[in-house]
This record gives C-alpha cells, structure tokens and sequence, in this order.
C-alpha cells in the first residue's frame, strides 16, 4: 500500500548507501527543509482560496471563478500581485523590528511544524515532549504581533497588538488545559505515542463527554489564538481598519497573511491529532471488514482529511458570527472557558485513573 | 440557583450560535441559492427594463427624420446645462423662414439621467435609451451630437 | 485644539477614526480621544462631502431641484425627492391626485425597507458579521429591480415632481411588490436566524449606547434613533402627510434606549412598511398619476416648510421664496445630523468596539450629514 514512510525510508537507505553519517544528515535536513517551505506556500495558497470559497458560497456568491479552472489559480494570482508590491515602511517606523515582525511570524509557524506526525512514520522530530514543544512554541506568536504593532508607528497597530497580547495569552491557558486533559488519558506527551494510542478508537469517542467538552473548548481557544473571527479583535477592521497589520503591504503583509493561515493549519492539525486520532483511520470496534476498507485508505489522507475538517469548522465560525468586544473575549476565557476547563481537567483525570474510558 | 443559571446561559448561547452556524450551513450547501450575475459575460442575456434612465437619444425614422423642432424645452429643463440646442433657419418650399435644429448637443459627462428633459419636450423627440455601459478613454467621446448628419424634422411636427 | 495629532496632556490617545475608515461608512472623521479601549470624548468633524446643495437648489427652478435632493440621503431617495415635492406643491396649493398619493406612499415604503435592509446588513459588517450584507443585498436587489422598472433608476430616482409622480406605474409593478413580500416574508426569520438570536450579537448590543428619552429630545434625534428610546416621533403618524392617516400601521417604539432598542426598531419597522404596502398594493386607485400643473412653476412670495419621516428620521424641507421661479434660499433639516450630535454624548465610557455598534444603530448616511 501506498504510504510516506516507505519513500523516506527509501530515500535514507539510498542516501546511506552513498555518503557518510554526517552527510547524510545534512542533505536530509535540507531536504525537510525545502519540503517543509513548499508545502508552506502550496498550503497557503490552498486555505486562502478554500477560504474565498467558503465565505463565498455561504454568501450566496460564487466566489473566485476567473482564473484557472473554477478559479482555482486564483490565489497564485493574488500571490503574484503582491509580490510586485511596493513593501512600504512608514515614517517613523522602527525598521528593524517591521520588516522582521513577518519573518519571525513566518518562523514561528514553521517551528510549530516539526513535531507533527502527518502520517504513519512521517514526522520532521519526533521529539518526547511534542506537545510541550507545540504548546511553548505557539505562545511566541504573539511577540510577532505585539513587534509589527510597536514598530508600526500606527495607533490603530498599538491598540491591535495590545489587544493581541492580552488575548493570546489569556487563550494559551484553556487551549493548554484542553491539551493536558488528552495527555492525561494518553499519559504521553509524545505526538506519536498520543496517536497510537487512539488506535482502538479517537479520545472524542473513547473519553466520554469531558474529552468533548475540551475539544469544543480547543477549538475556541484556538480560534481565538489564531485571531481568527469571532475572535479577530487583533485586526478588527471595522474598528481597527486593520489592527496591527494596518501598515503592512506587498510581501510583508503577505506573510503575516500566510502566517495566519499556517497557524490555522497547525492548531487543526493538532486538534487532529490529539481529538479525532490524527492519521488513525476510523475504526468502529468488531466490525473487521469495514475496518479494513478503513485501514486502505492512506494515512496521510485521514489527517489531511480531519485536519481540513477542522479548518472548515473555523472558517464556517468566521463567516457565520459577528466580532466579539474585547472586555467581552476576556470574560469569555475568565469566567467560562477557564473555569470549565479546570473542572473538566479534574474529571478526566478521575476518568483516567479509573480507568472509565474504553 | 448560580450554577444552574450558569449551565442554562452557556446552554443558549450555543444554541444560539448553531442556529446561526445552521443558516450559513444552509446556504454552503445550497448552491441553487446564489444569485450572483455573470455580469460580462451574461451581455447578450441581460435585458434591462424599458423605462432604464441610460442616455439620452434622439430616435430618427427611415428617412433619416427626427421630430426635433427645437423648441429649446429641454434645454431649459435640464438642471446641469447638459444638453444644447443650436437651431438654423430654413426656407421651406414657400419661401418661409423656418426655425429648426442644426444640432442638439448632449454632454452625456454632466447628465444625471434625471429624465426632465424628455418629459419636458412637448414633441416626444427625445427617449431615454438603455444602454449604461458608458465609459470611452477620452472623455471629448462623451459630448454628443444627439440629430444625425443631415437629418431633417419629420413631417407634420409643430 | 491640535490634539488630532499626538497624545493629550494626561497621556489619552488621540485618534482619527476616517474620513477614510471602513467603519464610518463614507467620508466621516471623528477624532476620538481614547483611555486605554475606553472612550473619552468623540468630536465628529463635518465637510468632506459638502457639496453645498441647499446653494445650487437655489439656482434651479422648482422642477428642477428635486433631482439634486436624490445626492443628499441617496438611500431614502425617494423620500427626499417627496418631501420636496411636498413643499413645493403646498406652496403652489396643487391637490395631487389620489393615484399619485397611492403611489408615492407604496415608493416611499418600499425605500424605507431597503434603506433599512442596507443597514441591517451594514450594521452586522460593523460588527465583524460579513454573511448578513450579501444576504440583505439579495432582498434589497429586488426593491431595486422594482424601482429600475417603475422609475428608471435604482438609486437616484427622481420619480417624484411637484403634482405627482413622474410616469404611471409599470404593468408589472403590483405583481412584482407582491412576490417581493412574499420573498421578504419567507426570508425574514432568516434574519433573527443570524443576527438578532446571536448571542454575541445580543451582548454586543445590550446595554450600549444608551441614551435616554430626554437626551435624544434635547439632541433632536428623529426616526428610529429617538424611537428606540421610547420618544414617539413619527411624522407619518404625529403629522400625517399623503396618505398616512388612511393606512392602518402602527409607530414603533422600544424603550431600551440602548443600541439593541434601535436595532429593534428598524427591524420591526420593516415589517411595518410590509403591512402599509399591502394594504395600498391591491387598492391603486384609476386616475390620474399627475396634477396638471403650469409649465414654469412660481411659489408666491413666502416661507413654506414641510416634513416627512425618511428611513433615518425627520426630514424637513424649508423654502423661502420671493415669488420667481427658484427659490430665494432653501434649508433641508436632515435626520442624519441631528442624530450624529448625540454619538459623543452615548459613546463617553464605552469601548471602541461600541463606537462602531452605535454608529451602526445611528444608520448614518454621510452626504445626508453633510448636503
């Protein structure tokens, strides 16, 4: 059967067979490397028009149908018109810290990649403690934000960077909560070790309803970490025109663009793996044959599939509700999601150590 | 009782949120629902109502005739100055002097499409036409002569 | 007073929100001064779409005028066209006949919901709600299709002239109100569906930008902005013009006084107009859809004024004349200013978001503000 694993398999063993350890290393990393980037730019791209699409026929428009086959060449279209772009820096602008703020979003979404296991055996680092690294590492996202807002010279940019940081990291804490209450069942905090163990059924079904309440508040959090709608008080363009990205174009503005929608990708991505069992197909207990047609489709096909699951689920929130306040987006957390999740942490965790899950 | 009125307002408010979400669902799904026009592409198809304000025309018959006797009404009725009436004089067959329009200049640049003029012209010699796609590179295109080369008024218009 | 630039004094922020500002809905500038996210002061700056329309009336005949009042409140442009034509024709002392009375009424009510189906989808896209536009857009494309039928035009009509109405109704046009109730009523839940229900929506609105019965009076605030605070102020009712005092409808009042209670009202005012529309869509009387009037008009020497409700409130319409065929000065009393002067006093204290909120229940047209 077709899978990944058995191409970088095949891929190392070749390349071991011609050069030194050491060499061998090197020319792989370039090559995660490079992948890691086109797979970056063609999911751009991807999620961008995804995105028109949805928001277009929820609607009642078509949405991009111009160029390309159904459009679907759209967003190459896009991407090329900002790159032709003047890249302004304002006056009074602190240089150094605006034309890095987009690199280091674009960084920092790239990190977040590594320990995510896109199908059986493929996986850039399997490191031990994934989801700490996961975790830790998307909380530097908002250093991106609150850089582009203060070197910006733009008060719509301050007030949208400020508000950016107090909403990421109030939002870390419920989406860490929500984290921990799978870590807890999985008692692993290695990507992988998370995945296989939803080999006899996801945590959504196998962890009774606490496990559900914390994926719905996963999800919230990270809607809000992402600063997507409802949750988008960060570039809220009706008050902010465009909040911290006001004074960004061309290529810079595109990669905060991109930004954004890689780190979409990654929390679903994460949701996926950690929720709905990431490249585990979806078995249903004794039924064996439909267990194996199960088991035929890819690997990479099942995450990609939840994955792009989720995704649509933030899309349709963005498109379907108004922007909330920002008094109200921090109550929201403080008084609801956080408190929620706190007792719903101490019930898996009863659940874990009786042992109540299937 | 706090906690339950706590459960109950987190209870509506997803409700109320799904309801919303189910709408937009709706529409995702439906795509019969759309209602977008093909603009350029639907030329051929779109008809546009007869009473459409899109410029102003001067109709002429076969003959190349206009019922034109320029009167200047609409010229007085026009809020903007858009339109201009040069009359001449003819000599009729009798040896009569006769008032008639040498040309009818229309800016179509200063024109609301406010439809005095025509229903100020007591010949019915100007009609509204239903073109709107209007916009030429050099703006001079846009002053037009409404009464064609050589056209002369219609019998029996006083 | 050159705050508009930096910081104040004692370290508020001060900012331009337009005039080029997604919010503001057009060429409006307010310098707001802000404390944090909190809202000190909001000083509404005038004049970057005066056109100065109440001079050029000056110059045109009382034909003519009419057309340029269409560029003043372009949503309700009919209204405004009928409020001139009210004036002018009490000044001439013309009966219009009962067609064109049906007529003019059927217009101005089928403005009014779309002028407010504009808004609903307007106000929802303040609020971060995109969805809600297109699908106002969608019913509101069929009131424009209507009027592009009857009148020619789908924004800038000048269907109204003194005496009556421009040309008779199209053929079409009972049948085509009727289908475009029927859609407005099979999509009307649609709209509780997605924004009024919406519990975001419902805490941004609630509790916001109050203001009280007295304030919207002592502010002059008019139409659906003082309404929502409970001061009955409908001119079709308290002043019936046309045919008001014949159609049975009901003035709608909330007594919130907050950004939802104005909300509410235009809302509910929708299906009012519906119920207006469908009492007089079956009873067009036969006539004539004009009253015979002279050539050039002359408004014998003296002042007339006139008012009518349009969409956003109050509309007044003040003519001096001196006897000739233009008149010696007009003043237009628009809803939209009056009701801009009590932002400042409803947003002091409240959150940026919330500007945008009110903003959007004031239902501001720019060119109706500045003329």
């Amino acid at each position: 059967m077709f899978s990944l694993s058995g191409i970088t398999t095949a891929l190392h063993d070749w390349l071991s067979g011609r050069f030194s350890e050491a060499w061998v290393m090197l020319i792989e990393m370039l090559l995660a490397g490079i992948a890691v980037i086109s797979f970056f730019a063609i999911l751009g791209l991807v999620l961008v028009l995804m995105e028109r699409k949805v928001s277009a026929w929820m609607q009642i428009r078509l949405g991009p149908n111009r160029v390309g086959p159904k459009g679907m060449l759209q967003s190459f279209a896009d991407t090329l018109k900002l790159l032709v772009k003047e890249g302004m820096t304002p006056n009074g602008a602190d240089k150094l810290l605006f034309n890095m703020a987009p690199v280091m979003a674009m960084v920092i979404a790239m990190l977040l990649m590594a320990p995510i296991a896109f199908a059986k055996d493929f996986q850039l680092w399997d490191i031990n403690i994934g989801v700490l690294y996961i975790s830790a590492v998307s909380s530097l996202s908002v250093i991106s934000i609150l850089m582009a807002g203060w070197a910006s010279n733009n008060k719509y940019s301050l007030l949208g960077a400020m508000r950016s940081g107090a909403q990421i990291v109030s939002y870390e804490l419920s989406a860490g909560l929500a984290i921990l209450t799978i870590v807890v069942l999985s008692g692993s905090l290695n990507m992988n070790d998370i995945v296989m163990a939803q080999e006899n059924g996801w945590w959504i079904f196998k962890g009774h309803i606490p496990v559900i309440i914390a994926f719905v508040i996963f999800i919230i959090a990270v809607t809000a970490e992402t600063n997507r709608a409802p949750f988008d008080l960060a570039e809220a363009e009706s008050e902010l025109t465009a909040g911290f990205h006001t004074e960004y174009s061309g290529m810079k503005f595109a990669l905060f663009f991109l930004a954004e929608y890689v780190n979409v990708f990654i929390v679903c991505a994460i949701g996926a793996t950690l929720f709905l069992g990431g490249w585990m197909p979806f078995h249903i207990g004794n039924w064996d044959g439909f267990n194996r047609v199960m088991d035929f489709i890819p690997s990479s096909i099942w995450f990609l599939g939840k994955t792009f699951l989720l995704i649509f689920l933030i899309m349709w929130f963005r498109w379907s509700f108004p922007r909330l306040r920002i008094d109200q987006l921090l109550n929201l957390e403080w008084k609801y999601l956080l408190p929620i999740s706190m007792v719903n942490i101490l019930l898996v965790a009863a659940i874990a150590i009786l042992g109540w899950h299937f | 009782m706090f906690l339950a009125r706590y459960i109950k307002s987190i209870f509506q408010a997803v409700r109320s949120l799904w309801i919303g979400m189910r709408r937009t669902g709706y529409y995702f799904s439906h795509h019969k629902e759309i209602i977008t026009q093909q603009y350029p592409d639907n030329r051929e198809t779109l008809q546009l109502p007869e009473r459409f304000k899109g410029e102003v025309v001067m109709p002429h018959n076969e003959q190349n005739e206009h019922r034109c006797t320029g009167c200047t009404a609409c010229e007085l009725a026009c809020p903007n100055g858009t339109i201009k009436v040069i009359t001449k004089f003819d000599i009729t067959p009798e040896g009569k002097k006769k008032k008639a329009i040498d040309k009818l200049v229309y800016h179509l640049e200063l024109c609301t499409m406010c439809n005095l003029c025509v229903v100020a012209c007591p010949s019915d010699a100007i009609v509204m036409a239903q073109t709107f796609e209007h916009s030429v590179f050099d703006r001079n295109q846009l002053t037009k002569i409404l009464n064609n080369p050589g056209s002369k008024i219609m019998e029996g218009v006083e | 007073m050159h705050e508009v630039l930096g910081t104040t004094t004692d370290g508020d922020l001060v900012i331009n929100v337009g005039p080029q500002h997604p919010a503001t809905h057009g060429v409006l500038h307010l310098v707001i001064t802000l404390h944090g996210e909190t809202i000190r002061k909001v000083d509404p700056h005038l004049g970057y779409i005066h056109r100065s329309i109440e001079k050029m009336c000056e110059s045109l005949t009382y034909r003519q005028f009419i057309y340029v009042t269409s560029r003043m409140d372009y949503l309700s442009a009919h209204i405004n066209n009928h409020a001139c034509a009210l004036c002018v024709e009490k000044g001439l002392q013309v009966e219009v006949p009962a067609r064109a009375q049906y007529i003019r009424v059927l217009m101005d009510e089928l403005t009014r919901i779309a002028s407010h189906e504009l808004w609903w989808g307007a106000m929802a896209m303040d609020l971060g709600a995109f969805t809600p536009f297109f699908h106002a857009f969608r019913e509101r494309e069929n009131i424009n299709d209507i009027m592009e039928e009857t009148c020619g035009a789908r924004l800038t009509m000048n269907y109204m002239v003194p005496g009556g109405v421009m040309a008779d109704i199209h053929p079409n046009f009972q049948k085509r109100v009727k289908s475009f109730i029927q859609l407005f009523r099979s999509k009307f839940d649609e709209y509780n569906e997605m924004v009024t229900g919406n519990i975001i929506f419902q805490n941004r609105m609630k509790g916001v930008g109050y203001l009280s019965a007295e304030d919207a009076i002592s502010y002059g605030c008019t139409g659906p902005t003082a309404r929502g605070s409970g001061v009955s102020c409908d001119v079709r009712k308290i002043m019936p013009y046309e045919l008001y005092n014949q159609v049975q409808f009901d003035e709608i009042l909330e007594t919130g006084g907050d950004s939802f209670a104005r909300y509410m009202v235009r809302l509910r005012e929708m299906n009012e107009s519906i119920n207006i529309i469908e009492q007089v869509i079956d009873n067009i009387p036969e006539g004539d859809y004009q009253a015979k009037t002279k050539a050039v008009l002359k408004l014998p020497k003296g002042e007339f004024y006139t008012r009518v409700e349009t969409a956003r409130g109050e509309l007044g319409v003040y003519i001096v004349s001196e006897g000739g065929t233009t008149p010696y000065r007009i003043k237009f009393r628009s809803p939209g200013f009056s009701n801009l002067s009590a932002l400042d006093h409803m947003a002091r204290g409240s959150k940026i978001g919330d500007l945008v909120a009110m903003m959007g229940t004031l239902d501001l047209v720019i060119p109706d503000i500045d003329r």
